[in-house]
């Protein structure tokens, strides 16, 4: 199957890569896997005070079309507030990379690293104001 | 067509089955179906061979191995295991994927053979267990809920074993 430029480029240079401090209270980890081709994925944001996401950065191991979504919603998610990023659809990550349809999945995977991730500094959030 | 595939090798549909007889079951159905023997045959009955032969060798595939063996046990309960927008895994299941996934690539980069072994030990060691849980959920307990997930993570660790083989390959090369 033929990749796309845009997947190729993510792939060949992805951007983001690696780990942030996940004890780190400002700091969400998202962590999700595709059962279907087993592919797992791991995106940590740092938010600041006014909650703006500062640093985003990924670790996929799966196909090109998994590491390309997830490189490339890193670099959407930088500046971004933690509902904009919560409100990013995978049809826009697959649009934007020009995903195949048996790809689709791997752009959901994507979506659902960020709402985990969303998920996590709220919950962190939750917890520091309510300790 | 509304013969399973475990009634098309004769035998009982679980989760448990005798390797060695559902592969002697499938080579006398290829060796009846095989083409050869069609040769002077009237073209539907060389077409009706020649999908048997393809049915069987799907039906094979899909039993020979464990974790498809239990994704087509569910479906035939209706449970479809694999959805595609399901992506929610328990977090230290994913955890300890992600462990793995870093010592196997710490161990591709060293060059460290024993490393590698001892990884895919260790996860073959967690596909064993998988395998004695679906034996007793499936055959024993019906219990498909809890199948479906050990079969979700059979599939996980199944893409784990297939990359660090590639991983051996291409230390060994």
């Amino acid at each position: 199957m033929a990749y796309s430029d845009k997947v190729l480029d993510h792939y060949e240079n992805p951007r983001n890569v690696g780990s942030l401090d996940k004890n780190d209270p400002n700091v969400g980890t998202g962590m999700v896997g595709a059962p279907a081709c087993g592919d797992v994925m791991k995106l940590m944001i740092k938010v600041n005070d006014s909650g703006i996401i500062e640093d985003a950065k990924f670790k996929t191991y799966g196909c090109g079309s998994a590491i390309a979504s997830s490189s490339l919603v890193t670099e959407w998610l930088k500046g971004k507030t933690i509902d904009e990023a919560y409100a990013i659809k995978n049809s826009a990550i697959a649009e934007e990379l020009a995903l195949p349809p048996v790809k689709i999945h791997c752009s959901v995977l994507a979506e659902d690293a960020i709402k985990a991730a969303v998920a996590d500094i709220k919950a962190k959030q939750l917890a520091k104001e309510t300790a | 067509m509304t013969q399973s595939y475990f009634e098309l090798f004769g035998i009982k549909p679980a989760f448990n089955i005798d390797l060695a007889i559902l592969e002697s079951h499938y080579r006398k159905i290829q060796s009846e179906s095989h083409p050869d023997r069609f040769v002077n045959a009237m073209s539907a009955e060389k077409l009706k061979s020649m999908q048997m032969a393809t049915l069987a060798n799907e039906a094979y595939q899909t039993l020979k191995k464990p974790a498809s063996r239990a994704r087509y046990l569910l479906e035939l309960q209706g449970i479809t295991a694999i959805s595609e927008t399901n992506t929610a895994m328990p977090a230290d299941f994913l955890m300890q994927q992600m462990e793995w996934r870093e010592a196997l690539e710490d161990a591709k980069a060293t060059k460290d053979i024993a490393a590698v072994d001892n990884l895919l030990n260790e996860i073959k060691q967690e596909a064993k267990s998988l395998n004695s849980d679906l034996i007793s959920l499936i055959d024993e307990k019906q219990d498909y809920g809890s199948a479906t997930d050990a079969t979700r993570k059979l599939i996980f660790i199944d893409k784990v074993c297939a990359d660090i083989n590639k991983v051996i390959e291409q230390i060994e090369n």
